[in-house]
């Protein structure tokens, strides 16, 4: 029970007309209301990230990220791929900001280069997962029987395996591409969403305004889509910024066993594997750039999904 | 009770019937040919017939999945190439390794994990909420493997204070003598403090590494499960009775939000089991999930669907003992069943 | 002379909100004397909830008593130590909350929960606590309560668990019971069994009480003296008896008149100060046509028992095979009409299966068997789903009971006005559609400017009036209001009422009007059936069933309704 006054209540119930009777009696004289501070999701979104300037860092990285991954060839300062056996295994230098491997190579080029591959992974799965997950699970919450059952148990074979050993073994069976790491992330991901969809399906399907719906002459599928998946959306996009964090480290982590990417493309995982060997000796730049920026994207990504979820539902806050 | 179990292992059954399918699946719907894959990339093509004969690929498919189903359930988990080995005598011999450092992990991690969390919830907006909340967010975006070089970086080269990472023991040591494969106890049950002691130094960071993993979405669950029921009404009720503050959160509060945290470890143990993996492979333990990563270097296909199928297996009684656990502390889950 | 036992001063109490520090209340007085029962009433905001967590100092991490003096038994509880107030909660001073089965602790046995509050309070020793729970349990008339010591909240009934709570607040004899909205949602018949048990356990010991709640008639009739406030503040404090019969302050007339009660009309029930309604809105003339509108007969509607059949069973099992104990009937063969133009009252406690009735004539639900028919066509045999595309839907409409869940959070007022227009009417073009949309907010008395508003930036009343605009909009000819004022407070539910009545004279409906509150009924209805376990026990005019009631139940729910002294 909430004992704090309600605030939304007493600030509009200053809006109801002083006799609500007058209104009845009276068709023609309605009583003027002084409107009170209408909130608009901008107004309330600049609110939530004044309120709380993590989130907007977290844009910020968000833009870093983005700019690396869509311009990264054109404004990295060396050819990822270049190599240069004289210059190899030099530290962070003003030369080189990031030191260079043990094939001379640049690697900040290349950790640059490397958010492209890293975020098109992230983006194409979740995408996927967001199509397939997203779409059966609210069909499943909402019409229940047969489609419940299904989507239901595609969920639960999946969710019987630990999901990364999950994806090993589709990225081993299926062959060692990218496309396969999207594939096997998207794979992994689906009970999640679905369950998340189906849930909040279901809340909704016998609500009031649905059944309104059903009085105002609208079908099931009709109501589905104009209905449900409008009030769905918001939920399903926090959910999608937190799996992208999730499907980046995925994707490292496959790499970096050495599933899916192969040298010498340059991809975060992959290059943290490489650099693995060279901590032992000292040269920890090899390894920590690339896995700083993953540290980073995830980062960015949780925040941001946590940020979006304070405008979309404030009440399920951490 | 025994009712209650026997209940809960037959819930088990679909999910079992499930694991074996897909396993099966991913060999058998392979682009290519999965002789090929089980019999080598140094194979001849005569040697890959024979392959194809003994794994009864010449068949038609539903009888090569009764003859899967058949050889499970006789353990035949297929041979390694690489080691010569029936599978499941590498994966027994491989597997406490991999437990024994998983278990070590998550004890150490639930030891921090809950009580941060009920802290955390307890002082709302103090420093430990923060460090809680830093915790969470942090943790969560730690790459499992990075974490690992990050502590060998520090704790071996720069501070030397860790032994090197090559392994469950140093070269100069020996495995005390088997009972329970796990070499803590083991060293203990036969008095060599000196091989315990070592054991556990090569211990230290593998598990830290996986503590400091799975110490993020425990200490958050926690702390959100606790700050729900601190604000519901039978806590409010409980107060309003005049409860102590620790007879309130110990008896009233933490009972009831330790529910939504078991729930939450199988989903915990899943990531755990996947960054064992990845954790073997950045201290060269030897477990069984260096064991499928180095078969699947080597285009061993065998080894790598046994790893899958294992652990699948592990996984489902692992979720059957957290919802038999689960029903101890809840009663209405209990008396519905 | 009585003692005073509990006195509030001037009391003003903050909460740091996100938009800055809100008063809740402000400068309230409040005497409770030994013995005595006090009755807090206000509407929703009133703060009444707020100034009883005050006393026992419960209140919420943001909230803080910024002013004034409250003095229980002499003692000064705003500035006492968290120790000595521990003490005393439970103790001396107790409370008991809304919705009973959440106010317990749900997996620990409820003995134990009351063995706790014994042992804190040193009212037990270890070696005797579970006899004294028992006890405890015993005095609040729980049946077989050495049984009852081992069971869960989930196993109990609402009303028993109640009673557990009662136990809670009482076991250490305290002096002083606060009880917040106890029987708000609880049946009217358990309303009464457990007001009558608070009643008789703490005039036994000469507890004092603080009831609060939104109903005036039940502090009436319970309480001595009756404490209303608004917004926060206290607008008047009389004894229980002139109350009622004299009160002096605007907003205190003003919820007196509010409140549903024998011996007045609808339109009494609106503020004296509203303007006279202009004169009756054109009536629709009476129909020459006397057919029934609407024809029940033998509606049945069974669910399967949840235990009892796996999703294997019902897929190899015909229904009919299923064993009849494995359902249960939500209704059981009932059968009613509606004439055009009339207004049919359906009561009943929760449970009796009016809900699953009126959702079956909706047609959101398909009965198992029996016959519904509409102006003579059998629409009991349409199914649900398919309903919606039929020419039928647009003559039977609703009007729900929660204003705020029946409204798509996404969509502005006249886009939910709108929605029955673009699907079911001949109106094209989204200027004309609003035009319509215009029409039905003045006819409903909902201003034009908060038609573009979203439902979270309206208020109760004026969310009401959007559901019954929508449910207009195609001036259908049966409307089914499913306890639409249930969620509003009394003043509000005053004016919406009334509204109801005009649109029913003004566009010639007839009701079917979902209740258990009987008051309400009355007012609206001009015949009533009244349900019990899914069964008619009873159907007649509205005067005559409440005036002379001819079944045993129909008189228990009447003698349940507490009465006001007059």
């Amino acid at each position: 029970m909430n004992q704090r006054p309600d605030l939304d209540s007493a600030h509009i119930a200053a809006t109801e007309p002083p006799t609500a009777a007058a209104a009845i009696a009276a068709p023609a004289v309605v009583v003027p209301a002084a409107p009170p501070k209408q909130t608009s999701v901008f107004a309330h979104a600049r609110y939530v990230i004044a309120e709380n300037p993590v989130t907007g860092i977290a844009f910020g990285l968000f833009v870093l990220i983005a700019l690396c991954a869509i311009f990264g060839p054109w404004i990295a300062p060396y050819d990822p791929l270049a190599s240069d056996t004289l210059a190899a295994l030099q530290g962070p230098s003003a030369k080189h900001w990031f030191g260079t491997d043990q094939l001379g190579r640049d690697i900040l080029s290349r950790v640059m280069v490397a958010a492209r591959l890293d975020m098109a992974i992230a983006v194409f799965s979740v995408a996927l997962v967001f199509a397939l997950g997203g779409l059966s699970g609210t069909a499943a919450g909402f019409f229940g029987g047969w489609t419940d059952r299904i989507v239901g148990r595609i969920a639960d074979t999946i969710m019987a395996f630990p999901l990364f050993v999950l994806a090993m073994g589709i990225v081993a069976a299926l062959g060692n591409t990218v496309t396969n790491i999207v594939i096997a992330t998207a794979i992994i991901n689906y009970p999640l969403y679905a369950r998340v969809a189906r849930a909040e399906a279901n809340v909704r399907r016998d609500a009031g305004f649905v059944q309104a719906a059903r009085l105002s002459g609208n079908g099931e599928f009709r109501i589905l889509l104009t209905q449900i998946l409008p009030n769905i959306m918001p939920i399903m996009v926090v959910q999608m910024s937190l799996t992208m964090g999730y499907a980046i480290l995925n994707a490292a982590g496959l790499s970096f066993i050495g599933l899916g990417v192969r040298p010498p493309t340059p991809e975060w995982g992959i290059m943290v594997a490489e650099g693995a060997g060279f901590i032992v000796s000292g040269e920890w730049w090899i390894a920590f750039f690339p896995g700083a920026a993953l540290m980073l994207a995830v980062f960015c990504f949780n925040l941001l999904g946590d940020g979006l979820r304070d405008i979309v539902d404030p009440q399920r806050r951490t | 009770m025994l009712r209650q179990i026997g209940k809960r292992l037959v819930t088990t059954i679909p999910s079992i019937i499930g694991v074996i399918i897909v396993t099966f699946l991913l060999t058998r719907v392979l682009p290519g040919d999965p002789a090929a894959y089980f019999a080598g990339p140094a194979a001849t093509p005569q040697a890959i017939e024979e392959v194809r004969k003994s794994l009864g690929l010449d068949k038609s498919l539903p009888e090569q999945f009764v003859r899967y189903v058949t050889e499970l359930s006789r353990g035949d988990f297929g041979r390694s190439l690489t080691s010569g080995q029936p599978v499941r005598s590498d994966i027994a011999a491989r597997l406490p390794a991999s437990a024994e450092l998983t278990l070590v992990g998550l004890i150490v991690s639930m030891l921090i994990a809950v009580p941060l969390g009920i802290a955390a919830a307890v002082k709302q907006g103090s420093l430990v909420d923060h460090i809680c909340r830093m915790v969470a967010t942090a943790g969560v975006s730690l790459p499992v493997f990075f974490t690992g070089l990050l502590l060998v970086y520090f704790f071996y080269y720069i501070l030397g204070w860790s032994p090197a990472p090559l392994g469950r023991l140093d070269v100069f040591y020996s495995a005390p003598p088997h009972v329970t494969g796990f070499y803590l106890i083991d060293s203990l049950i036969a008095g060599e403090f000196e091989t315990f002691r070592a054991s556990a130094a090569q211990l230290i960071l593998p598990a830290a590494t996986l503590a400091i993993f799975s110490l993020a979405p425990i200490t958050r669950m926690t702390r959100a499960s606790m700050l729900a029921v601190m604000s519901s009404d039978f806590v409010r009720t409980a107060r309003a009775s005049g409860l102590t503050p620790r007879t309130v959160i110990v008896t009233y509060a933490f009972r009831n939000a330790m529910l939504p945290v078991i729930t939450t470890l199988g989903m915990v143990f899943s990531f755990l089991l996947g960054a064992n993996v990845l954790v073997e492979k950045v201290f060269a333990w030897p477990g069984i999930g260096s064991y499928a990563i180095e078969a699947l270097i080597a285009s061993d296909f065998a080894p790598v669907q046994g790893f899958v199928l294992v652990m699948a297996i592990m996984y489902v009684a692992l979720n059957l003992l957290i919802d038999m656990l689960y029903g101890v502390i809840d009663p209405r889950v209990r008396l519905e069943g | 002379m009585t003692t005073t036992l509990l006195d509030v001063q001037d009391l003003t109490v903050e909460f740091m909100t996100r938009r800055g520090i809100v008063k809740a209340v402000q400068h309230v007085n409040v005497t409770v004397a030994k013995g005595e029962t006090v009755g807090i009433v206000g509407e929703s905001g009133s703060g009444k909830s707020v100034t009883s967590y005050a006393v026992m100092r419960i209140l919420d991490r943001a909230g803080k008593i910024a002013d004034g003096m409250i003095t229980f038994s002499g003692l000064d509880v705003r500035d006492a130590p968290e120790k000595e107030m521990r003490d005393l909660r439970g103790r001396e001073m107790s409370m008991i909350f809304q919705s009973p089965r959440t106010a317990l602790n749900p997996i620990r046995k409820v003995g134990r929960q009351i063995e706790d509050v014994l042992l804190q309070h040193v009212q037990a020793q270890p070696s005797d606590a579970k006899e004294k729970a028992i006890e405890a349990l015993k005095r609040v008339r729980i049946a077989r309560p050495e049984e009852r010591y081992h069971a869960y909240p989930f196993e109990l009934s609402g009303g028993m668990c109640q009673r557990v709570v009662i136990a809670l607040a009482l076991a250490c004899q305290p002096q002083l019971l606060i009880a917040d909205e106890p029987t708000t949602g609880l049946d009217v018949t358990t309303q009464k069994a457990v007001m009558d048990l608070v009643v008789e356990l703490t005039r036994e010991r000469g507890m004092s009480t603080i009831l609060i709640t939104h109903d005036l008639g039940l502090a009436a009739a319970y309480c001595d003296k009756v404490v209303v406030m608004e917004k926060g503040r206290v607008v008047e404090t009389a004894a229980a008896a002139t109350i009622f019969r004299d009160p002096q302050h605007g907003y205190t007339r003003k919820l007196m008149r509010a409140t549903p009660r024998l011996g007045v009309t609808l339109r009494e029930l609106l503020p004296e100060d509203a303007p006279a309604p202009l004169a009756p809105a054109p009536m629709q003339e009476e129909s020459a046509d006397k057919t029934p509108l609407l024809v029940v007969s033998n509606l049945v509607k069974e669910y399967p028992r949840q235990d009892a059949t796996s999703t294997l069973a019902t897929f190899f099992r015909k229904k009919d095979q299923l064993p009849q104990a494995e359902t249960f009937k939500a209704v059981d063969g009932i059968s009613f009409e509606i004439k055009r133009g009339e207004s049919v009252g359906l009561v009943g406690e929760s449970g009796c299966g009016k809900s699953t009735t009126s959702m079956m004539v909706m047609r959101l639900l398909d009965p198992t068997s029996g016959i519904v028919t509409f102006d003579g066509e059998d629409i009991g045999s349409i199914p649900a789903r398919e309903f919606a595309k039929s020419p039928m839907r647009k003559r039977i409409q609703m009007v729900f009971q929660d204003p705020t869940e029946s409204l798509n959070p996404r969509f502005t007022a006249v886009r939910a006005i709108a929605d029955p227009i673009l699907r079911m009417s001949d109106i094209k073009g989204w200027a004309a559609v609003r035009a319509r949309c215009e029409e039905l907010a003045t006819q409903v008395g909902l201003p034009l400017e908060l038609l573009d508003r979203f439902p979270h930036q309206l208020s109760g009343g004026q969310k009401a009036r959007v559901g019954i605009a929508r449910a207009i909009a195609l001036s259908p000819e049966l409307v089914i209001l499913d306890e639409p004022t249930a969620a509003l407070d009394v003043s509000v539910q005053a004016v919406v009422l009334n509204l109801l009545e005009d649109l029913k004279h003004s566009l010639g409906m007839s009701y079917l009007f979902v209740s258990h509150d009987l008051n309400v009924v009355r007012l609206l209805c001009d015949r009533v059936i009244v349900m019990r376990s899914g069964k008619i026990v009873e159907e007649g005019s509205a005067e005559g069933v409440m005036d002379s009631p001819k079944s045993d139940y129909t008189k228990e729910l009447l003698a349940a309704i507490p009465h006001p002294p007059l």
